[in-house]
C-alpha cells in the first residue's frame, strides 16, 4: 500500500479518484478473497467514511439505494413488494456475517456473474450512478456491467448510487436461487421475476437470470410470453415453451451449460409462481 | 506494530484498547496478533467458513474481511467475552449437549448464536440455521449445535453446568460432559496457529503453480538483500537428513521440499523464514525462481495407459502397489448365478477440509527439535522429522496442540520438517500458519475411485458370488495408498457373506494431490459399488432391500472375504433388524408423499458398512501410563491425541473404571512425546479399541499394585481422600498415606504401564488371513426428496443403527455418527475437489448447518470379545453407509442410479434425462 484515504465527504472522495490511481475498498468480502496473502501494493480508498453513501431513500420520481447500504439493511428495508426479490436475494448474498457489511454497489463492481443482486436489480430497471469530479453519469445496469469481472467505471470514477425509477417500482417480484447446498453458497443459476397484475391478468414482467452468461441477463422473450396472460398456474407453460435466446451459460465446477439452460427455465417458472400463488391468495382472501 | 501508524481505538470485550496499526490489517489478524485474542479463529481468510466471527457493535461479521479501520469506534465482542467470568448459559448447553467436538468453530458459532438469542430469546430450528448458515463445522454435523442454541435459551443463566461425573466404577456408559471441553467453549484452547512466541519467525513454502516441471532456483543471496527483513532461504540442498518422507516407512517418498522437480501442483520447493511483517509483505512474485513446465496426468486411465510417463521411475506402469483377496471360485459362482448385477462407480477427490489449517511453530531446546503443532499422530511426526533433519528420533519432541479437524489428513507430516529445518539452520523459533488455498493445496486428499463389481445370488436370494476391482488415483506421492489398497479388498463385500469372491484394489500414481487417510480409507468408495448393486439385486429378487441385506449379512460362524471366521461379536443383523419399523415408516412416508406429489418424489435409500479397526495386519501397539501421585490424584498420560473425536475423556472412561476410582480424579497429561508413551496414530478407528485396552490394562495393573500394597484380595474397593487411598473389602478399612511413601521423579508413587497390540495375522498371496481382531457395524436409512425438474436434492432425515459393541459414551458415539453422515453426504451430494478449480472454501463445497437434517441415531451393543469392555471402534463406520444409502434414496425416488459421485443437481437431471430417453 501506497497510500490510504479515508474520505468522510463523496467531495473528498472523488477529488482523490481524480488525482491518482485507487483501488476502493468498502465492505472487504470481495477486496480480501481477493488479495488472499498477496501484499498490498495498491492506493487504497477506504469509502466506509462515506456516511452519505448508505441508506435507501424514495424521492417523487426514483428509489435511491446508496452505494454503500448493505445487504442487511436491503433485507429489513420497508420497501414496496416489487423489492421482494431484491430483498429475498439480499439474504442470499453469503452469510449473514457477508450481509452485514458487503454492499450493494460492491456486488456491481465485483461483476461476478453469479453475483444474487443482479438479476433483482435488473427487474427493476435499476441504473447506476457513476460519480466523479466532472459530475455524475447514470448507465443502466445491463449496461453498466460489461462482462465476467469486467464493468463500465472509469477511471476517476466510482459507484455512488443505485437507482431505480418509480415507473418499475410496481407489481410484485420474487427470487430463486438455485445452489448445491443450503447456504453460504455461489449460485448454480438464479431467476428474479417481477410481474405487474391487474385485474387477474399479466400486463408488465420483468425477467432476469443469472449465472447463466458472463452477465445477468433480462429474458425479453419470456416477458413477452407472459404479457397479456392470466396469471395462473398456466403461466409456467408459457414460461417453459418461450423463447430464450440471451443465455449462453458454461459448464463449470457448478454444473453443466445444458443444466444451466433447463434449470433457469424452470426457476423463471417457480419465481413467477410464487408471485401468482401470491396473488391468488391475496384475490381469495 | 507501527508507531507511526495512526492510531485505532475500539472497545473488544468491554475493554477500550488503542493501536497503532495499518487501517487495512484485517479485523482478525489485529485482534489475533496484537490482541492476542486467538479464540478469533482464521479458517480461510475469506469469509468462507465463518471461524473469524466477532460481533461488532452487536451484529455478527467475518472479522477476516474487516479492515481495522473500520472497528475504530466500534464495540466488538469475541468469545473471550461471551463469559464474563463464568460460562453463559450458551456455553454450558455447548458442553452439556456435546456441541463441540474439535472446538475450531465453537467460538464463532457461540459468538453467533448469542447475537441470535440477544434479539431471539427462544428461536425455533430454523431460525437458528439462519443465523449459523455462515459457519462450517466439519465435526459434528451440527445437530447437537442446533440443539444446544434452542436449548441455551430455556435455561437459566444462573443454573450450574451438570458435568454428568459418575461414580467409581459407573464411567462406562455415562456420558460425562468432555473432560477437554470448558477451553473449548471459552476460547482458551491452543490451536496450531495459536500461541506463537513472539520472536518467531515467520515461514512461507514457495509451491508448485504446476502440476509437472523442473525448476531452477535463481541468485537467493541477491533476491534476499532486495527484501530487508528476509532472514533465511532454504532449498533441497539445506535439507541434512534423507528427504523423503512417508507414513508407511517402505514407501517413503516424498521429499520435504523438492528436488529439480515437482510431481503435483503445491509441491514446496523452498522456505523463506523472515521477521513477521517482512513476510507478510513480501511479494513472491519476485522470488527468484524458472519453471519448466513438462507433461503431466491426471487421470488413472491416463496413467496406466501403455507408454505413460512414470510419476516416478521406480514404479512402473505408475502402479504403486496393489491389494489382493480372493476366495473360492468367483468366476464359476457367477456363471451359475440365478440373478447377476454389474454395476460401475466412480467417486471423487474429496478435501477433509478441517477448519483449522496446519499451525505449529519450532524451536531448540538444547539439543532438542521440539515441534509445537496439530497433528494426529505425534510418534509419527518424531519419526519422519528426525529423519528429513538427521536428527536421533529422541532428539526430536512433538507437542501436540489442540487440533482443529483431521479426518486422516494430519497424521502425514507437513509443516514439521519445515518449521523444524528453519529452527534448526536459524536456532531462532520458527512459526508457520498455512493458508486455506495451501493447506488444500498441499494436504491429502480421499482417493477418487473407478470401481466395478459383479455380484450374483441364487434364486432364493442368497449371494453366491462378487468381483470387484477398484483404481484408486493416488496423486503424486505414497502416503496411505497402500492402505487404501489393502483395506479396500478385505471390506468390499461389504458385511456380507460372500462365498466366493475377488477384489482387487490398485493405487495408482498420477500428477494428482497426494491421496492418503480420509476417514474410512478406501471402503466408504467402495461401500458405494457394494451396496448399490445390492439394492438392484433385491430389485430383480422382488426382495424388500432391507430383507434382501438381513439374508445375506455375516452371522456367528460366517466367514468373511479373508477366511476370516465371525464370533459372537459380529452385529450387522442387529442393526438392521434394529432399522426395521423406521425403515417401514419411511417406505409408506415415501408412498403417501409421492401420491400427492409430482414434481418432487420422496426416496429411501439403505445401506451397512463393516469396518475393522486398526492397521491391516500390521502391528498397531498403543501404550497407556497411569499413576497415583503423591497429592493424591490419579494421573493419565493420554496419547491417543484427540483430534475432536474424545479420546481425552473416552479413554479415561475406560481406565476409571479398570481402575476403580472415580472419573473425577483423574488428571490427564497430553500426547506429548516428553511426556506420554505411544498410544500410536489417531486413525483406523483404533483410539477407543487399541488404546482403550491399553488403558484397560493400565488401569487393571494400577489397580492390582495398590491391592496387592494393601494387601486385599481383588473384590477390595479403592478411593481417594486428599492424599490417602482408602481400600475396603467388606468391613475392613486400609488408608494408604501417599505422603508417607517414596515418590519417583514425576511425583507418582504408584504407576502402571501397559501395551496393547491387536491380535492379527498376515494375508497370505489370496488375502487370506485375520487382517483385524475387532470389527464394528452399522446401517442407516437415507430418506430424502428429489425434486425432478431441477436435480435437488432435499435430505428429511437419517436414521443410523451402529454396533458399537459396547458405548463408551453415548453423547459422543452420537457426535461421531452425526459428524460422520454430515462427511457422507458432503461426499454423496456436493464434494468434489478439482486441483487447480477448488482450491478454496466456496468452490469447493462442504455441508452447512442448512444441509444435515434430523439424525436419529440407535446405538446397538454387541460386546466384543477382544475390545475394552465389549467396546468396538467407530470414528470411520459412521461415513461408510451414508453415501450409498443417499443414491439409493435417489434411485428409489427417480429410478435412475447417479453413477458418479457427488450427485449434483447436474448430474441427477442428467441422469433423469437419459433414463427418460432410452425408454
Amino acid at each position: 500500500m501506497i497510500r490510504y484515504a479515508k474520505p468522510t465527504t463523496v467531495a473528498e472522495a472523488l477529488s482523490l479518484l481524480g488525482e491518482d490511481s485507487w483501488r476502493i475498498l468498502a465492505g472487504g468480502t470481495d477486496f480480501y478473497p481477493a488479495q488472499g496473502t498477496k501484499p498490498l501494493r495498491e492506493n487504497i480508498l477506504d469509502i466506509n467514511g462515506l456516511a452519505e453513501l448508505r441508506g435507501i431513500a424514495e424521492t417523487d420520481s426514483n428509489w435511491t439505494i446508496g452505494a454503500r447500504t448493505s445487504w442487511a439493511q436491503v433485507a429489513s428495508a420497508p420497501l414496496p413488494a416489487c423489492f421482494d426479490a431484491l430483498r429475498q436475494a439480499a439474504r442470499e448474498v453469503g452469510s449473514r456475517q457477508i450481509q452485514n457489511v458487503a454492499t450493494v454497489a460492491g456486488n456491481l463492481c465485483n461483476a461476478s456473474p453469479a453475483a444474487d443482486g443482479v438479476p433483482a436489480l435488473l427487474i427493476l430497471d435499476a441504473d447506476v450512478e457513476l460519480s466523479s469530479t466532472q459530475g455524475a453519469r447514470h448507465l443502466p445496469l445491463g449496461e453498466f456491467i460489461l462482462g465476467n469481472r469486467r464493468t463500465a467505471l472509469q477511471p476517476g470514477e466510482m459507484v455512488t448510487a443505485i437507482r431505480i425509477p418509480k415507473s418499475a417500482a410496481v407489481g410484485q417480484s420474487a427470487f430463486h436461487k438455485l445452489g448445491a447446498r443450503r447456504y453460504l453458497v455461489i449460485s448454480i443459476a438464479m431467476a428474479a421475476v417481477r410481474l405487474v397484475i391487474i385485474d387477474g391478468m399479466v400486463s408488465d414482467a420483468a425477467v432476469a437470470v443469472g449465472a447463466c452468461a458472463a452477465t445477468a441477463k433480462r429474458l425479453h422473450g419470456v416477458e413477452t410470453a407472459v404479457i397479456g396472460r392470466k396469471a395462473e398456474q398456466s403461466i409456467a407453460d408459457a414460461i417453459i415453451s418461450a423463447q430464450i435466446e440471451e443465455l449462453t451459460p458454461i459448464d463449470d465446477v457448478r454444473g453443466t451449460a445444458g443444466y444451466r439452460q433447463d434449470a433457469a427455465r424452470e426457476i423463471v417458472a417457480r419465481a413467477a409462481l410464487a408471485i401468482v400463488d401470491e396473488s391468488l391468495d391475496k384475490a381469495a382472501a | 506494530m507501527n508507531p507511526r501508524l495512526p492510531l485505532t481505538a475500539f472497545e473488544v470485550n468491554g475493554s477500550s484498547v488503542a493501536l497503532p496499526v495499518s487501517p487495512v490489517r484485517r479485523l482478525s489478524s489485529v485482534l489475533r496478533d496484537d490482541l492476542h485474542l486467538t479464540g478469533v479463529k482464521v479458517g480461510c481468510d475469506a469469509g468462507d467458513c465463518g471461524a473469524c466471527t466477532v460481533l461488532v457493535d452487536g451484529e455478527p461479521v467475518c472479522a477476516c474481511l474487516m479492515p481495522v479501520a473500520s472497528a475504530n469506534g466500534t464495540r466488538i465482542t469475541t468469545i473471550e467475552g461471551l463469559g464474563n467470568g463464568r460460562l453463559s448459559a450458551l456455553q454450558a448447553s455447548f458442553l452439556e449437549h456435546g456441541a463441540a467436538q474439535c472446538g475450531i468453530c465453537t467460538p464463532a458459532l457461540l459468538v453467533a448464536a448469542s447475537a441470535l438469542l440477544e434479539r431471539n430469546a427462544e428461536p425455533d430450528e430454523a431460525e437458528v440455521q439462519d443465523a449459523l448458515g455462515g459457519i462450517l463445522c466439519r465435526c459434528t454435523g451440527y445437530r447437537k449445535i442446533i440443539t444446544a442454541v434452542m436449548a441455551a435459551s430455556r435455561k437459566h443463566p444462573a443454573t450450574e453446568i451438570d458435568f454428568r461425573l459418575p461414580e467409581a466404577g459407573c464411567a462406562i456408559g455415562a456420558s460425562p460432559v468432555r473432560l477437554d471441553g470448558i477451553a473449548k467453549v471459552t476460547g482458551d484452547e491452543k490451536y496450531g496457529a495459536d500461541s506463537f512466541p513472539e520472536d518467531a519467525l515467520a515461514v512461507l513454502a514457495v509451491r508448485s503453480p504446476n502440476y509437472h516441471a523442473k525448476f531452477s532456483i535463481g541468485d537467493i543471496d541477491a533476491w534476499k538483500k532486495m527484501n530487508p527483513g528476509i532472514v533465511a532461504v532454504f532449498t533441497a540442498a539445506d535439507i541434512p537428513g534423507i528427504n523423503r518422507f512417508g507414513v508407511i516407512p517402505p514407501f517413503a517418498d516424498q521429499p520435504a521440499l523438492a528436488e529439480r522437480e515437482v510431481r503435483f501442483r503445491g509441491e514446496a520447493v523452498a522456505v523463506i523464514a523472515g521477521e513477521r511483517d517482512a513476510i507478510a509483505n513480501l511479494d513472491l512474485a519476485s522470488f527468484p525462481l524458472s519453471w519448466i513446465e513438462l507433461p503431466h496426468v491426471l487421470q488413472p486411465g491416463q496413467a496406466c495407459a501403455e507408454g505413460a510417463q512414470l510419476v516416478h521411475e521406480s514404479r512402473a506402469g505408475n502402479i504403486l502397489t496393489k491389494g489382493f483377496v480372493e476366495q473360492g471360485d468367483p468366476e464359476a459362482a457367477l456363471s451359475s448365478a440365478a440373478i447377476i448385477v454389474s454395476g460401475e462407480i466412480e467417486t471423487s477427490y474429496v478435501e477433509h477440509a478441517y477448519i483449522e489449517p496446519e499451525g505449529g511453530y519450532a524451536y531448540l531446546d538444547g539439543e532438542t527439535l521440539v515441534i509445537v503443532a496439530c497433528t494426529q499422530a505425534p510418534y509419527m511426526d518424531r519419526d519422519d522429522t528426525a529423519k528429513v533433519l538427521a536428527l536421533a528420533p529422541e532428539n526430536v519432541r512433538i507437542v501436540p496442540t489442540a487440533t482443529g479437524g483431521g479426518f486422516g489428513s494430519k497424521l502425514d507430516v507437513s509443516l514439521q520438517p519445515l518449521i523444524g529445518l528453519v529452527a534448526l539452520k536459524t536456532g531462532r523459533p520458527a512459526a508457520m500458519a498455512y493458508s486455506r488455498n495451501e493447506s488444500m493445496m498441499s494436504t491429502t486428499k480421499r482417493h477418487p475411485a473407478f470401481m466395478k463389481a459383479s455380484i450374483g445370488t441364487d434364486a432364493n436370494g442368497r449371494v453366491c458370488g462378487m468381483v470387484f476391482d477398484g483404481d484408486f488415483n493416488t496423486g503424486a506421492y505414497a502416503s496411505w495408498g497402500p492402505t487404501v489398497a489393502n483395506r479396500v479388498p478385505v471390506h468390499a463385500s461389504g458385511p456380507y457373506a460372500t462365498p466366493n469372491y475377488r477384489a482387487t484394489g490398485r493405487a495408482i500414481h498420477t500428477n494428482g494431490p497426494i491421496s492418503g487417510a480420509f476417514r474410512g480409507f478406501g471402503v466408504p468408495q467402495a461401500a458405494i459399488m457394494q451396496e448399490t448393486i445390492y439394492d438392484e439385486l433385491a430389485t430383480k429378487l422382488g426382495k424388500d432391500r432391507l430383507d434382501f441385506r438381513l439374508q445375506n449379512c455375516l452371522r456367528e460362524g460366517n466367514f468373511t472375504g479373508t477366511g476370516q471366521k465371525m464370533d459372537a461379536s459380529v452385529g450387522i443383523a442387529d442393526c438392521l433388524e434394529a432399522l426395521k419399523p423406521h425403515w417401514s415408516r419411511a417406505l409408506a412416508d415415501a408412498t403417501a408423499f409421492n401420491a400427492r406429489n409430482e414434481t418432487v418424489k420422496r426416496g429411501v435409500g439403505i445401506a451397512s458398512c463393516w469396518y475393522g479397526c486398526g492397521n491391516t495386519s500390521l502391528p498397531n501397539p498403543s501404550t497407556i501410563k497411569v499413576a497415583i501421585s503423591q497429592d493424591g490424584h490419579v494421573v493419565l498420560h493420554q496419547g491417543a491425541v484427540d483430534i475432536g473425536q474424545g479420546s481425552n475423556t473416552v479413554i479415561t472412561q475406560i481406565c476409571a473404571d479398570a481402575l476403580g476410582l472415580p472419573l473425577g480424579m483423574f488428571r490427564l497429561k497430553s500426547a506429548d512425546t516428553a511426556i506420554s508413551p505411544d498410544a500410536g496414530k489417531t486413525s483406523a478407528s483404533r483410539q477407543t479399541f487399541v488404546t482403550g485396552k491399553a488403558a484397560e490394562k493400565a488401569g487393571r495393573a494400577l489397580r492390582d499394585q495398590i491391592l496387592r500394597f494393601a494387601n486385599v484380595s481383588t473384590n477390595a474397593t479403592l478411593a481417594l481422600d486428599g492424599k490417602m487411598v482408602v481400600v475396603r473389602e467388606g468391613e475392613a478399612v486400609r488408608r494408604i498415606d501417599l505422603d508417607g511413601l517414596a515418590a519417583n521423579a514425576e511425583g507418582y508413587v504408584f504407576e502402571a504401564t501397559e501395551s496393547y497390540d491387536p491380535p492379527t495375522t498376515p494375508l497370505d498371496a489370496k488375502g487370506q488371513g485375520k487382517p483385524y481382531a475387532v470389527y464394528g457395524y452399522g446401517a442407516q436409512i437415507a430418506e430424502l426428496e428429489v425434486d425432478l425438474k431441477l436435480g435437488t436434492v432435499k435430505l428429511v432425515k437419517i436414521t443410523a443403527a451402529h454396533d458399537v459393541g459396547r458405548a463408551i459414551n453415548p453423547v459422543m458415539v452420537e457426535g461421531q455418527i452425526e459428524g460422520g453422515i454430515a462427511q457422507g453426504i458432503g461426499m454423496a451430494l456436493m464434494e468434489e475437489y478439482i486441483p487447480g478449480r477448488t482450491e478454496n472454501l466456496h468452490d469447493y463445497l462442504i455441508p452447512t448447518i442448512g444441509d444435515v437434517p434430523p439424525i436419529e441415531s440407535i446405538l446397538v451393543e454387541v460386546p466384543d470379545s477382544e475390545g475394552p469392555f465389549g467396546a468396538k471402534g467407530l470414528g470411520e463406520h459412521v461415513l461408510i453407509p451414508t453415501a450409498p444409502a443417499i443414491l439409493n434414496a435417489i434411485r428409489h425416488a427417480t429410478g435412475v442410479l447417479v453413477t458418479k459421485v457427488p450427485a449434483t443437481p447436474s448430474r441427477i437431471l442428467a441422469a433423469i434425462r437419459a433414463d427418460k430417453a432410452s425408454r
